[in-house]
């Protein structure tokens, strides 16, 4: 019972994410607009890694993919690559302090990007250079204050340096 | 929750470690990026998929279009008086304009049928309804709240009140995906309104402008030029107003000219736009490159 109303939460709250992702904003703070799905998969995958696996990152990339009207697989592929980055070094990494978290999370975000303007250029698709660099920045923001709103560990453990 | 909570309700979890699943979900992305690069061979997955998040589009628009229909609903008696006498206005305006039209539109026909030529084709047009949904940040793309069920296709010409907004470039089953004429990876074949040059138009990006890349410099265009679209390239109907041209830059050493045009549509505050259909009884295209030829020896 318990783990269906989980289950539940779980879909709501990704299709919530898709939702963030495409609400429209005034054309001064678009290009601030963080990478919704890649934060919020990037913290699941840190956090609580046995929770999505790949496959969630694939179908929410493939989601994306349509919504946006990108090519087919860009978004999935980008953000499968940076959840298995981060589900597999999540070990090594939870022990870091927010500080080094939130830098590890800027260049996973970084990596997003980078592979979404790599995949825009080999499709032959003009895209500006610049805009490029501040999602993850504010990506990383959004990461840090989910971590310190939702992350019940820290207060329990303060494993910190 | 804890780290070990619940292994096994995860979504999909197989057999497979983690690394030999990572490899196999990457290749079935690069796939599918390389089916789709072409746009046909996955038509009908992008319509089931477009279904599928169709939801989302609906969830997301929904706070704007009932805060329209709230203002809508609720706008004051005085300003809905202003708002019709500013109509009534308008109309007359129009429709002494579209006397003269209607006019000019028979001595074209019998133009047109002295010269042989096809007749210009009488068009239909739909409202669409643009939904309040960002697509892409860094390309022109809009999402129309009308899909295959009103048939619209891939291709079809979108134009509002002041002129060509763009051109339909995927269909779903119940929304559509439209890119602007300011889309950096977009054309439109256009003419001067004044002398009948023709010329592309090249989206750069930004809403607010166009360019002109292909005129040389001893071009004859200047500023304030109307351009409308010449129907070349067959999915543009001939003779809407695309933009108007705002600076021209005629550097010596260069071949061609830089020149910078405004589009006519309000591009980025429409909330309605028209799709068109050219009922298409002859070719038209097969006519223009006949004309086009006449215009070449003429030179």
């Amino acid at each position: 019972m318990a783990a269906r109303r989980q289950w539940w939460a779980s879909i709501l709250s990704l299709v919530a994410t898709l939702a963030l992702a495409s609400v429209p904003l005034p054309d001064m703070i678009a290009p601030l607009r963080p990478d919704w799905v890649a934060v919020v998969l990037l913290y699941w995958s840190l956090m609580a890694p046995r929770h999505f696996s790949l496959m969630t990152a694939f179908w929410m990339g493939i989601a994306l993919d349509t919504l946006t009207g990108a090519l087919l697989g860009q978004n999935a592929l980008a953000l499968l690559v940076i959840v298995y980055l981060a589900d597999k070094f999540h070990l090594r990494l939870r022990v870091f302090p927010l500080s080094q978290l939130a830098i590890t999370v800027l260049l996973l975000l970084g990596l997003y990007e980078f592979i979404l303007f790599w995949i825009d250029g080999m499709a032959g698709r003009t895209v500006p250079l610049i805009e490029r660099w501040l999602p993850p920045l504010t990506g990383t923001l959004v990461w840090c204050a989910m971590y310190m709103l939702f992350d019940r560990r820290e207060r329990e453990a303060p494993a910190r340096l | 929750m804890s780290a070990q909570g619940r292994t096994g309700a995860g979504f999909g979890r197989s057999g497979f470690s983690m690394g030999v699943r990572f490899l196999l979900l990457a290749i079935a992305c690069i796939a599918l990026m390389l089916l789709d690069r072409r746009e046909q061979h996955l038509v009908k997955v992008r319509q089931a998929l477009s279904l599928v998040v169709y939801p989302v589009r609906v969830a997301v628009d929904f706070p704007f279009s009932a805060w329209h229909s709230l203002n809508d609903t609720f706008a004051a008696r005085d300003a809905l008086i202003a708002e019709n006498r500013e109509f009534r206005r308008e109309r007359l305006e129009t429709e002494s304009r579209l006397q003269r039209l209607e006019v000019l539109e028979r001595e074209n026909e019998r133009l047109r049928a002295l010269l042989d030529s096809t007749a210009r084709v009488g068009s239909r047009a739909l409202v669409a309804e643009i939904l309040s949904v960002d697509l892409d940040p860094y390309r022109q793309r809009l999402d129309l709240n009308r899909g295959l069920v009103d048939d619209v296709f891939v291709g079809q010409a979108l134009i509002d009140a002041q002129g060509v907004v763009g051109q339909v470039v995927r269909v779903g089953p119940l929304t559509s995906e439209a890119v602007l004429i300011t889309d950096a990876d977009h054309a439109v074949p256009v003419s001067i309104n004044r002398n009948g040059l023709r010329t592309i138009a090249v989206g750069t990006g930004d809403s607010g402008r166009l360019r002109l890349p292909y005129l040389t410099n001893n071009a004859d265009i200047v500023v304030g030029d109307l351009l409308i679209s010449s129907g070349l390239g067959g999915v543009f109907p001939a003779g809407y107003p695309v933009g108007r041209v705002l600076e021209i830059t005629r550097r010596p050493d260069q071949a061609f000219a830089e020149v910078v045009a405004e589009p006519s549509s309000s591009l980025d505050r429409d909330r309605e736009v028209l799709l068109v259909w050219q009922e298409a009884e002859d070719e038209p295209a097969a006519a223009e490159p006949a004309s086009e030829a006449a215009v070449a020896e003429a030179h």
